[in-house]
């Protein structure tokens, strides 16, 4: 049976990604009183960059994407058939160190900067979701997701603290403003094209449709916060989204030791002081 | 089927890139304004990105002299085919007012080949818009004849 929720996870994940990130750019578009692309805008762009001509900047760079893709896969087959939630942070934490290992193969200045950048924003967000996934773990007893879903209240009345850090690592791994520092979606506040820079054609089709696995991993993450209710899930789900789009609109794009700053000082405080609170309880 | 959906995704999605070879900046202002609420070209996909890896579309404007002729072939080189190259303004066009300064040596298309021609003096945005759509119809044709990797090259 598991299986079997692995599969039509895999399979149907492009498209509901296709999906949600077209309704994020019609709906930034609407916040700037635009009009915005259709809907399937994003597939159009994967499809047309499939067709371009192929120029490899380095013979090992078409590896390094493929082990991304293979990890954002194989994270969302592990998260729909109910896996280890360690297993499947793991898996995707290699994929995101060959995009950055892609990247530093080459030597344009840009990408490199760019790789640095993105190696930073993995070590910011990295400790927040391991101590999400510690405070799930101090709850439920279990990292399998499979014991999350067997609660019976959500965890966002235990968790409510570890829920905004993990809005954090959201921001972060989506690449939205004010975090959007190794590859920002608009170009032009961007060295060149950041992380992405030396990536062209096929590969970066091949990038964006990992891209549209790792929103739905992340989205999947978040959705275990109400894992007692459909109704429940899907509202915290579009009112997290709605809040990333509206962050992404209103903010500034900051640098690095800003991001470290804030998000360590604010994510730490709060995990501890849920941790704490969690723990108190369990003892008493 | 996959190659439908591939042709009709290349005219849907024409990603930008914008060289200024010299130009007097009129020009570059009306090519970005394009990109305001006003006119929105992300309804058609249109994307600013500044990457010529990444980009469909090469619109440059500004006379080419000794000194970026390099530059604008170097960009033009990086570009994966299918690209389509927009020359924008009277300068682009034939080096304009400058033509017969002794640093310049001319229109874009003394060193690349340009499909589209945009006049103007600056070009309106309306104009470059325009420019952007006949070079896709350009695409959409070369599509139907199977040869479109032969475009601008």
């Amino acid at each position: 049976m598991n299986m079997i929720y692995a599969i039509l996870g895999v399979t149907l994940a492009p498209f509901a990604g296709v999906l949600i990130t077209g309704a994020d750019r019609i709906l930034t578009a609407k916040f700037q009183s635009r009009t915005g692309p259709p809907i399937l805008q994003p597939m159009y762009d994967i499809a047309k960059l499939w067709a371009k001509q192929p120029m490899i900047a380095h013979r090992f760079q078409p590896l390094c994407v493929y082990v991304y893709l293979a990890a954002a896969m194989v994270s969302v087959a592990l998260f729909f058939a109910q896996s280890d939630l360690l297993l499947i942070f793991f898996i995707q934490a290699v994929g995101a160190i060959f995009l950055v290992i892609g990247a530093f193969l080459v030597p344009s200045p840009f990408s490199q900067a760019g790789a640095n950048r993105e190696l930073i924003q993995i070590l910011t967000y990295e400790p927040l979701i391991i101590i999400v996934l510690a405070g799930i773990y101090l709850h439920t007893g279990s990292f399998k997701i499979s014991a999350i879903y067997a609660m019976d209240k959500p965890l966002l009345m235990n968790l409510p603290l570890l829920f905004i850090v993990f809005g954090y690592a959201l921001t972060i791994k989506l690449r939205k403003s004010p975090f959007d520092i190794s590859a920002s979606h608009h170009a032009h506040q961007e060295l060149v094209r950041g992380v992405l820079t030396e990536y062209s054609g096929k590969m970066l089709a091949l990038i964006e449709i990992a891209h549209l696995y790792e929103t739905i991993l992340i989205l999947g993450l978040c959705s275990l916060f109400w894992s007692s209710g459909i109704l429940g899930m899907t509202v915290l789900l579009v009112l997290t989204y709605l809040a990333e789009i509206v962050v992404d609109n209103i903010s500034a794009r900051m640098s690095f030791r800003w991001m470290l700053k804030s998000v360590w000082s604010t994510g730490l405080v709060l995990s501890a002081v849920n941790l704490v609170w969690l723990y108190s309880r369990g003892a008493a | 089927m996959i190659k439908k959906i591939i042709e009709k995704s290349q005219l849907k999605s024409p990603w930008l890139i914008h060289y200024d070879c010299g130009s007097c900046n009129g020009c570059d202002i009306e090519t970005l304004a394009c990109l305001t609420p006003l006119y929105d070209v992300e309804r058609f996909g249109v994307l600013n990105i500044g990457n010529p890896k990444h980009a469909d579309v090469l619109i440059v404007t500004g006379t080419v002299n000794h000194r970026n002729q390099n530059v604008l072939k170097q960009i033009y080189d990086q570009m994966p085919s299918p690209k389509i190259i927009i020359a924008v303004g009277a300068c682009g066009l034939s080096g304009g007012i400058f033509r017969d300064a002794y640093n310049v040596v001319g229109g874009v298309d003394k060193v690349i080949p340009v499909d589209v021609y945009v006049p103007g003096c600056p070009a309106k945005p309306e104009a470059i818009i325009d420019g952007v759509v006949e070079g896709l119809s350009k695409l959409a044709e070369l599509q139907k004849s199977g040869n479109n990797a032969a475009l601008a090259s």
